[in-house]
């Protein structure tokens, strides 16, 4: 069977959930071949293999963390070159964009960016975008060279498929544009605890209604007793209440959780853009009219310091 | 020698209009009015901080878009930037990521540069992958989505503020950079700005003057194809209850009946 490359997105060989999604998709298209760059190839093999992969290229070396999306582009396209593959996906981060968009280059090929979903087409893949901030869904599809797709967190379920997973090095030889931005250091964000915002499946955000960093552990603590990520809008990132890599929307994190809880969030379009394929929608907010509630399943028009700790003591006592 | 600075800068139907489809599946440019990307004022103020940091820098602002587009440079010349470049050629509609990179490249080269500096997605097609595309093309670093630059002895530094890390990037001129809505807010064109935007000058190329086959472009020339486009089916109005001291409870149990506690 036809070959599919699947970027594999890891940290130290911790695979990320993305990666797995991706296999998923892969298979529908033909066998997938994950393409393993940087430390801990080791560990992460066997879950590759778990999930579908019938082979595991890999290539080590320092470039691939010290210099920025040029060597992983010089490697996948060695990749390409040793499979012949009908199709390469990457996962929709923003290296991953940038990683996948000259590998497109090189490779005379067409790219669709931040696919929701993918199945096969008598002209190769069908890739459906959610675009317009998600007022409308496109199916697209590359019509020229060897398809380059980037997906989004969350579009499919990981699904175990035990395949051989062989492992094999893959040979790469790193072109002189490969160490021409230099990685000069590198600060390690504080892990929080809480699931990743964009593979979570409930999303806790907070707005401008919260009104100050310290009354953001309102938003944490109901985030807590459901288990959730927490997001929050540009108002609130801008004030300067919670850290940027928790913003959803346009200029933030996409995300497509099973449930999303907007909290003292009017619902702007650049907000909506980065949460409106949620499958529940819950809103509390004391404007009867915030445009949020034209999204929600679930809404409370009131205050969120009187209805969230409410909310958040009921699923603590219901949870037991 | 004067730092040579080019600003990609994109026209875009407002976001906050009802944006849709025309019927060969290419954004309905009548439809909205149009404006500079915002995500593309914070590359304009970028370049005029690097400017007035070097004292010595010439910025040359580039749209490739439609007649209207011209919106979108005297916006980014009454901000400060030097001069222009309008790319329009009617054999460009429906162009993709790829054909788009071509001629921003083709017109980079045509303007001569040390440094371009681009957003960090369009607001409209929102692929965030044309800056990477142009690096590629221009054989030079990416320095992308910064939320802070400098560009001193012939380098730019920046910060990347990513997912895992936040990482300190450097390369050598020429070089590409892209930054983020976190670098900082752009400048309001004062009216001082605004007249003089009017006597800048404001070059208009079409394909013929980069030297680029018309069937490299277009929609004829896209390696993508859009087979379908539908509008999202409107959200089904929900419940909604006004919080009379038992609007958490009430939550709760909706959401425990939805399976979700
Ligand atoms: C190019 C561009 C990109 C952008 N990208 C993003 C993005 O990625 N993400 C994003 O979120 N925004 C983004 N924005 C900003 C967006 O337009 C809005 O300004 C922003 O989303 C507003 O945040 P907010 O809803 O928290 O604040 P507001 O719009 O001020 O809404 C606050 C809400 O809280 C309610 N409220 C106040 N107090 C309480 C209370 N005690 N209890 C309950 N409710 C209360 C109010 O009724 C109101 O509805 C972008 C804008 C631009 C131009
Ligand atoms: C809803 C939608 C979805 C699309 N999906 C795809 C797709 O999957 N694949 C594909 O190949 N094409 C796609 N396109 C077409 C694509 O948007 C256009 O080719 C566009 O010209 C460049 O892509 P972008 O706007 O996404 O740019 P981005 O990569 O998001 O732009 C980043 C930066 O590049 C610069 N830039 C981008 N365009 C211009 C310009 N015209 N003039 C000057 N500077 C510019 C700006 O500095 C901008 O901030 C899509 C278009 C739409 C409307």
């Amino acid at each position: 069977m036809a070959e599919v490359l699947v970027l594999v997105d890891h940290v130290d060989g911790a695979v990320r959930k993305p990666t797995l999604e991706l296999l998923t998709l892969a298979r529908r298209i033909g066998d997938p071949v994950a393409v393993h760059l940087g430390p801990g190839a080791e560990t992460a093999a066997p879950v590759l293999a778990e999930h579908g992969a019938v082979r595991v290229l890999t290539a080590d070396a320092p470039e691939f963390t010290d210099y920025l999306v040029v060597p992983k582009v010089d490697a996948l396209q060695a990749a390409a070159a040793a499979t012949s593959p009908v199709a390469v996906l990457v996962a929709s981060s923003a290296e991953g964009k940038e990683v996948a968009a000259r590998l497109a280059l090189r490779l005379g090929s067409g790219i669709i960016t931040d696919a929701t979903d993918l199945v096969a087409g008598d002209d190769g893949p069908v890739a459906t975008q959610s675009v317009f901030a998600a007022a409308f869904t496109t199916k697209s599809r590359v019509s020229h060279g060897v398809p380059v797709i980037t997906v989004k967190p969350n579009s499919a379920p990981v699904e175990p498929a035990a395949a051989a997973g062989t492992v094999e090095p893959l040979a790469v030889t790193f072109g002189e544009l490969a160490t021409g931005t230099k990685v000069v250091s590198r600060t390690p964000r504080q892990s929080t605890g809480r699931p990743e915002l964009t593979e979570a499946a409930i999303v806790v955000s907070g707005g401008r209604g919260v009104n100050g960093a310290e009354n953001f552990s309102v938003i944490e603590e109901l985030a807590d007793s459901l288990g959730a990520a927490v997001g929050a809008s540009r108002a609130a990132v801008d004030a300067g209440w919670y850290p940027h890599t928790n913003q959803v929307g346009q200029t933030g994190k996409s995300v497509s959780p099973q449930l999303y809880i907007a909290n003292g969030i009017s619902g702007a379009i650049q907000h909506r853009a980065g949460m409106q394929t949620s499958k529940t929608i819950v809103a509390v907010n004391k404007d009867a009219e915030a445009p949020i509630f034209d999204l929600v399943d679930y809404g409370v028009v009131g205050d969120l310091f009187q209805v969230v700790p409410q909310l958040t003591e009921e699923i603590k006592a219901r949870k037991g | 020698m004067s730092l040579r600075i080019v600003v990609a800068v994109k026209y875009v139907p407002d976001a906050t209009g009802d944006r849709h489809f025309a019927d060969d599946l290419t954004t309905d440019r009548d439809a909205v009015d149009g404006l500079l990307s915002e995500l593309d004022e914070y590359a304009v103020e970028q370049a005029l901080q690097i400017a007035e940091a070097s004292g010595d820098a010439e910025i040359t602002v580039l749209t490739v878009g439609p007649e209207d587009a011209k919106d979108a440079l005297r916006k980014a010349l009454s901000m400060g930037a030097h001069k222009a470049i309008h790319v329009e050629d009617d054999a460009l509609h429906g162009t993709d990521v790829i054909g788009t990179s071509l001629v921003l490249a083709k017109a980079v080269e045509h303007a001569g540069y040390d440094l371009v500096v681009t957003g960090m997605a369009s607001t409209d097609g929102t692929a965030g992958v044309v800056p990477a595309l142009l690096a590629e093309r221009l054989g030079i670093p990416q320095v992308t989505l910064l939320s802070e630059v400098a560009v001193a002895d012939g380098k730019v530094t920046g910060r990347r503020d990513g997912d895992a890390a936040s990482e300190q990037l450097e390369a050598s001129l020429p070089a590409l950079v892209s930054v983020t809505d976190q670098s900082g807010e752009a400048r309001y064109p004062s009216f001082k700005g605004i007249m003089a935007a009017k006597k800048k000058p404001v070059e208009s190329l079409d394909l013929s003057d980069l030297g680029i086959d018309a069937a490299e472009v277009g929609l004829g020339g896209a390696w993508t194809a859009v087979q379908d486009a539908t509008a999202r089916p409107p959200r089904t109005a929900g419940t909604i209850v006004k919080d009379e001291g038992e609007g958490g409870k009430q939550l709760a149990a909706y959401l425990a009946e939805q399976k979700f506690i």
